[in-house]
């Protein structure tokens, strides 16, 4: 049994993301290798071969492989997953854009978003939304499975020594190009992987109130969230949206400021571990999951929070 | 230029669901069912393609079970031309639903292909990712903008970074995020009117596809609960419960 990690990168470091999946391998059991594919990602490998029990990095390094583009990318991991048992990436968009087109050139059903490991062939994984878990058992000879990097613990990102070795194949289908992107530039801790993550929702009214979010958060080394309306609303970018379909994140502390709690919301937060509710409607369903709630205008609650802390 | 446009038929986005008693599977008895939300938005993008003279033609498919054809009425009235039902009462996984997909590709021909992004039901997120490993097209998974010029697609992606802009030359495999557009309602008429549009059954033994599964589901149960909290005061209250109770904040 032996399972090949893809890494997630941006080519000069690897996303602490990756570990989560290392931890997920773990957990089965067996040999762990990890995949780096992208352009001058050298940097990112040995990152990797530092991750505490890896058995060797491999690294395809080719300009095709920039923009992880799905139509180059997963040609190349179905090669390389080729005496493997388990081919798995951390559930980030990046991943989840690759590891069904992965599975589809293996000819197997991949597995999304697993919560736990029951078995080598077994996981446990949300369903409608995170309202249901359902166990699932896989009879393919290769298991294609995303991670939820909340359910499973970093491993320790340092302590191993792997060696590694270089993938010459190439591919570069054509079939899409990268035009260009618009990255939010942050100072804060990025959202999935803080300690602590204030989110505002409809209730902020505007982006500008925003600010006091953004005030707080500084303060406490936080991470600012959004809930859908807000971002459908256009007070924040879509990067910030957490939910069902948004981030998912589990923080040791979540306030949430001016959010209803729709079913999709409380799908991406509510296994964080302390929550924190702010909501001046006391029938909120974000009540519901709330370890302690403040039925409160934000208006005047926000900046006796941010004094007092 | 012809549009395929996937729709499933899930649960309601407004139901809870429960598992069935002897924790099974879920229990879809007497649930009210629409059409996946995520498909209701590709839909709505191929009328709206159509409306601005680039479709011709948009065709409807979906694989399920005979009730299936409410949702594809649902897509006729909302502006589809013409709708294939590929039936089976099996609960397909993405791959063998990729695997139809990919015939009604080969035997329709279309330029471009939109589904929604994920189903709410499995979450699974994969059947667009599979088709387009299956016909060897381009993928553009999350949109949240198309733009068709003569032969090619420029999509905006939401990706976990921000914004990602790709091209893709037709035809191509978009799969469509909740911001793409804002789904219009059928309109009464539009309703009448899409009772007598063009509507084939098929299935995937006449398809040739093998739809079997790979995976099994042993069983479904509820996530754990939270233990319920308590409602504080005021922020003085508040601050010192993080500090002193939750011990999360010093």
């Amino acid at each position: 049994m032996s399972t090949l990690v893809i890494a997630e990168h941006d080519n000069s470091s690897m996303n602490v993301a990756t570990l989560n999946s290392v931890a997920a391998a773990q957990a089965i059991g067996g040999d762990i290798d990890i995949l780096v594919v992208g352009t001058d990602c050298q940097a990112a490998a040995e990152q990797a071969a530092q991750v505490a029990g890896i058995g060797k990095v491999m690294v395809a390094d080719n300009a095709a492989y920039a923009h992880s583009l799905a139509e180059n990318v997963a040609p190349m991991v179905a090669e390389a997953a080729a005496g493997y048992s388990h081919i798995m990436a951390t559930a980030t968009t990046t991943a989840k854009n690759i590891m069904p087109r992965v599975a589809a050139l293996l000819d197997v059903q991949s597995i999304s978003d697993i919560s736990g490991v029951v078995s080598e062939d077994t996981f446990k994984r949300p369903i409608y939304a995170g309202n249901l878990i359902a166990t699932v058992q896989s009879s393919d000879a290769i298991k294609v499975l995303t991670v939820r990097g909340t359910a499973f613990d970093a491993a320790p990102a340092e302590g191993g020594s792997a060696s590694i070795e270089v993938v010459a194949s190439a591919h570069d289908s054509a079939k899409s190009s990268f035009i260009g992107e618009e990255v939010a530039v942050s100072d804060r801790p990025e959202l999935t992987a803080a300690d602590i993550v204030i989110s505002g929702g409809r209730g902020m009214g505007n982006g500008e109130n925003f600010d006091m979010l953004y005030s707080l958060a500084d303060k406490l080394g936080a991470a600012v969230g959004a809930s859908r309306a807000a971002v459908d609303a256009g007070f924040v970018p879509n990067d910030m949206q957490v939910g069902q379909t948004g981030k998912i994140v589990a923080p040791d502390l979540y306030v949430a400021v001016g959010i209803s709690g729709a079913i999709q919301h409380l799908a991406g937060m509510k296994d964080s571990k302390v929550i924190v509710a702010i909501n001046k409607d006391e029938e909120a369903p974000i009540f519901s999951v709330a370890d302690y709630g403040l039925v409160a205008d934000l208006f005047v609650a926000l900046p006796e929070l941010d004094a007092a802390v | 230029m012809k549009v395929l446009v996937a729709v499933k038929r899930v649960v309601d986005y407004n139901v809870k669901v429960r598992p069935k008693s002897d924790m099974t599977d879920v229990d879809l008895a007497n649930v009210k069912m629409s059409i996946n939300p995520f498909c209701e938005i590709a839909v709505e993008e191929a009328v709206r393609l159509k409306e601005k003279g680039v479709a011709t033609e948009i065709i409807a498919v979906s694989v399920g079970p005979q009730q299936s054809q409410e949702q594809l009425r649902t897509a006729l009235a909302l502006g589809a031309d013409r709708a294939i039902l590929i039936n089976t009462d099996e609960t397909l996984e993405p791959l063998a639903i990729a695997k139809c997909l990919k015939a009604v590709c080969e035997s329709e021909s279309p330029d471009i292909i939109l589904m929604g992004k994920q189903a709410i039901d499995g979450d699974n997120n994969q059947t667009g990712q599979m088709l387009g490993a299956m016909t060897g097209y381009g993928q553009a998974t999350f949109a949240s903008e198309l733009t068709i010029d003569g032969g090619n697609a420029t999509v905006i992606r939401e990706v976990d970074g921000g914004l990602q802009t790709l091209a893709l030359p037709l035809p191509a495999i978009v799969t469509a995020d909740l911001r793409l557009n804002e789904p219009r309602y059928a309109s009464l008429p539009n309703i009448m009117k899409a009772k007598k549009k063009q509507l084939d059954t098929t299935t995937p033994g006449d398809l040739g596809v093998d739809i079997a599964n790979r995976v099994t589901l042993l069983g479904v149960e509820l996530p754990a609960e939270r233990a319920a909290g308590i409602k504080v005061e005021d922020i003085s209250q508040l601050v010192d419960k993080l500090k002193n109770e939750a011990k999360v904040i010093s």
